[in-house]
């Protein structure tokens, strides 16, 4: 694996060396997808929940879903998709060396990330923040209480920073133990090899929902962290910037406005609901802007479903979900007390 | 010399060549040898202009300013002084050459002693000696290194007793420690006259190496031999020890205490780097035991013949006459060997050792985003370890290939 990694990274690199430049006269985005016949769309090492693989090799998640809802508003079809597995090392520059026409995998949005690496974040899609699980048997209730602790973290992420930041805030004088392979670290939590586990939540909740014995641990309260998740574009084509984030957007009017996978065509046809009807392009031309057809929102809606329908296949209770409860939390959409909030169709 | 009358004749008679430049051997091999620096020097400029240009254009900051930046992450090893957010990507990077240099050169160490041992064993007239020479040979030279990293670091240091159960290994005294969060031990902290002990140490040394020639000396001309080793060993504890004494004992000891979570005090050693240096230490071995077998058999049998027949046990046979003529074939392999066991330790990355690979080609990588600058600098050092381990064994290669006669 690691090997396949470095491959990669000195793919990239080399390409940057020997790459002409790439012109700014060059096609849109958008162009070069429709020229291409298909999107390739970036995720990282399966995470389940966000991008995962079936029996059959076929990838699928909330995140796989987004890929998809981009492939359906350019071409009418989520399968004219290829999805690229990139280590976390060479996710950025793999995006804007053009390798990939778009990243949505579990990328934290930073001001860093947004204004160094040549990317711009689009709209968030999962709301998440860093956490500690810890055995139960150790009787600790909270991580203020992890002083001189050893904390078992993943390499190659803004965990390691935050954690960092909690110990010298709350000055607990923490150890991190950090490693590449999220089995080794695993292995070696369970051994007892450190006090603690940390990661994003929603990342703990998967790792715990797959150990032997899931109840000897806890998901301590604190949140350490904002981790909000978001697809990114190469920085520099406002339209292809435009497309995904209102794919986004779409995914979570829909839900906010009822429109579902199995009603769609019925809002469609008769729908009185001025909103619905412009979204779904029965009426207005919302879509010449985007330089789609008027029918992107209804054939995403059509093929992936809405926000809502996603989080509950790939992240609640469905049958792949990982069990993240939705209610409270600020993935809920707006109306229900979340956070999940997209500016309106007009 | 002597030149003889007829050959200056012939000197002199003999036309002088022509000086032709478009045929000329030096000329041409000159022109041949600019041409390719020349090419070189245009290709490197061009990779590293146009990688400058294409980094610009996709507006990704370019450069080594990053080096004076302060980095938020920890890390749980380090053999200097360092804070998240007070030290800087450059000591991030100076404390991942270090961790890399520590694993590596106790390894080097470890397997080069460990592969010689290995290597006479495999010839050792003890059948059952021989044969689990060979076996340990080759189960390890059969294996990937990463498998056995893993297999150590999972298998064995990850199992130890926890943290509460920690096993005292110096039976009581609890000064060392072992539990799999690691190696806990006792750590000097010298006083006000500690420097004069570790002058008489040093005066020792010089002495050591003063007797050693006398007694070399005195053997070339009388044949007397004198116990070296033994005296030396006597002396070394003895006059340094004396002085300690006198001086009232002036060291304190930081030792290992169970607060909280972890041991405190004293000095620590994680788990992964323990179940690295095992793992690099067997498997270099294993290769070098071989180099070595192979280098012993590379003597004529004669010579080991004709030391028996002088009178030599056979154990100083195999010191003063075969392993010295032995080391022509094997200081070549050695070079690369030691070497390896340098880039091999890049591995650490996959049981989470904060090596330079782990620490700033991974994290540091990861928080700052220079990746071109970052893989570039570790290259460049795991290319300086490299050539300077090559450029002194060699020198060393030269003085034992001179004993040929």
């Amino acid at each position: 694996m690691k090997f396949t990694r470095l491959l990669t990274l000195a793919v990239s690199a080399f390409a940057l060396m020997v790459a002409g430049g790439v012109g700014a006269s060059a096609e849109s985005t958008l162009d070069i997808v429709k020229k291409r016949g298909h999107l390739r769309c970036q995720v990282g090492a399966p995470a389940p929940g966000f991008y995962n693989l079936d029996a059959n090799g076929e990838w699928y998640g909330s995140d796989v879903s987004i890929c998809q809802a981009v492939a359906a508003a350019i071409f009418g079809d989520k399968s004219k998709l290829e999805i690229q597995s990139v280590s976390s090392q060479v996710r950025f520059t793999a995006l804007a060396n053009g390798e990939s026409d778009l990243l949505s995998r579990t990328a934290t949005w930073t001001l860093l990330r947004d204004t160094q690496l040549g990317l711009d974040f689009t709209a968030i899609n999962f709301y998440d923040g860093q956490g500690f699980m810890v055995p139960k048997d150790t009787g600790i209730k909270s991580a203020l209480e992890l002083k001189g602790a050893t904390v078992c973290v993943l390499t190659g992420t803004t965990t390691e920073l935050n954690l960092a930041d909690f110990s010298r805030v709350n000055n607990l004088d923490i150890s991190p133990v950090t490693f590449e392979d999220s089995n080794v670290r695993n292995d070696t939590y369970l051994a007892g090899g450190c006090d603690a586990l940390t990661n994003d939540k929603s990342s703990i909740a998967s790792i715990k929902a797959a150990f032997p014995n899931p109840d000897d641990h806890l998901l301590l309260p604190e949140t350490i962290s904002k981790e909000p998740l978001a697809p990114a574009v190469r920085q520099g084509d406002g339209q292809w910037f435009d497309i995904v984030k209102w794919t986004v957007y779409a995914l979570i009017n829909a839900e906010e406005l009822g429109v579902t996978q199995a009603n769609v065509d019925d809002m469609r046809a008769n729908s009185t609901n001025a909103s619905v009807r412009r979204m779904l392009g029965a009426e207005g031309n919302l879509n010449e802007g985007l330089g789609l057809s008027k029918d992107w929102a209804y054939n995403i809606i059509k093929q992936v479903g809405n926000y809502g329908e996603i989080y509950e296949r790939y992240m609640g209770g469905g049958e792949l979900g990982i069990k993240i409860g939705r209610a409270g939390s600020a993935n809920e959409l707006w109306t229900r007390g979340g956070l999940m909030y997209a500016p309106p169709f007009r | 010399m002597a030149v003889t009358d007829s050959d200056k004749a012939s000197a002199h008679v003999k036309p002088k060549e022509r000086f032709d430049f478009f045929h000329d051997e030096r000329v041409r091999s000159v022109f041949y040898q600019l041409l390719t620096a020349c090419t070189v020097g245009w290709l490197a400029w061009y990779l590293i202009t146009n990688t400058a240009h294409n980094l610009e254009i996709r507006g990704m900051n370019t450069g080594f300013g990053f080096l004076t930046a302060t980095a938020g992450f920890d890390t749980d090893f380090k053999l200097i002084e360092y804070e998240p957010g007070i030290g800087t990507y450059g000591r991030i990077f100076l404390i991942g050459c270090l961790n890399t240099l520590l694993v590596s050169s106790f390894a080097i160490v470890a397997s080069t002693f460990l592969g010689f041992f290995v290597g006479v064993l495999r010839l050792s007239n003890n059948w059952l000696v021989a044969r689990l020479a060979l076996a340990f040979v080759e189960i390890i030279r059969n294996t990937p290194l990463l498998l056995q990293i893993i297999f150590w670091y999972v298998g064995v240091f990850a199992l130890l007793p926890r943290v509460k159960n920690s096993v005292d290994l110096s039976g009581g005294a609890e000064v060392l420690f072992i539990n799999n969060r690691g190696l806990y031990m006792a750590w000097p902290v010298p006083g006000d006259l500690f420097w004069m002990t570790t002058t008489a140490f040093v005066a020792t040394v010089v002495g050591v190496f003063l007797l050693r020639r006398w007694a070399h000396k005195r053997q070339d001309e009388t044949g007397q031999q004198f116990p070296i080793f033994s005296a030396s060993v006597a002396l070394l504890i003895l006059v340094p020890g004396a002085v300690y004494l006198v001086t009232g004992s002036p060291l304190e000891w930081d030792l290992p205490t169970l607060q909280g979570f972890n041991f405190r005090g004293g000095f620590s050693l994680p788990p992964a780097f323990l179940a690295l240096l095992v793992s690099l230490t067997i498997y270099h071995a294993a290769h070098l035991a071989e180099s070595v077998r192979a280098g012993i058999l590379s003597v004529n049998k004669g010579q080991t013949e004709a030391a028996l027949a002088i009178g030599l046990k056979p154990g100083r046979a195999m010191a003063l006459i075969i392993i010295p003529q032995a080391m022509r074939a094997i200081v070549p392999p050695l070079i690369s060997l030691w070497m390896n066991c340098v880039k091999n330790s890049s591995l650490a990355i996959a049981i989470g050792y904060s090596d330079i690979v782990a620490l700033f080609m991974q994290t540091a990588l990861n928080q700052a985003g220079y990746a071109v600058e970052m893989v570039g600098m570790t290259m460049a050092f795991y290319m300086f370890i490299s050539l300077s381990i090559s450029g002194l064994l060699n020198i060393y290669n030269k003085r034992v290939q001179l004993v040929e006669r």
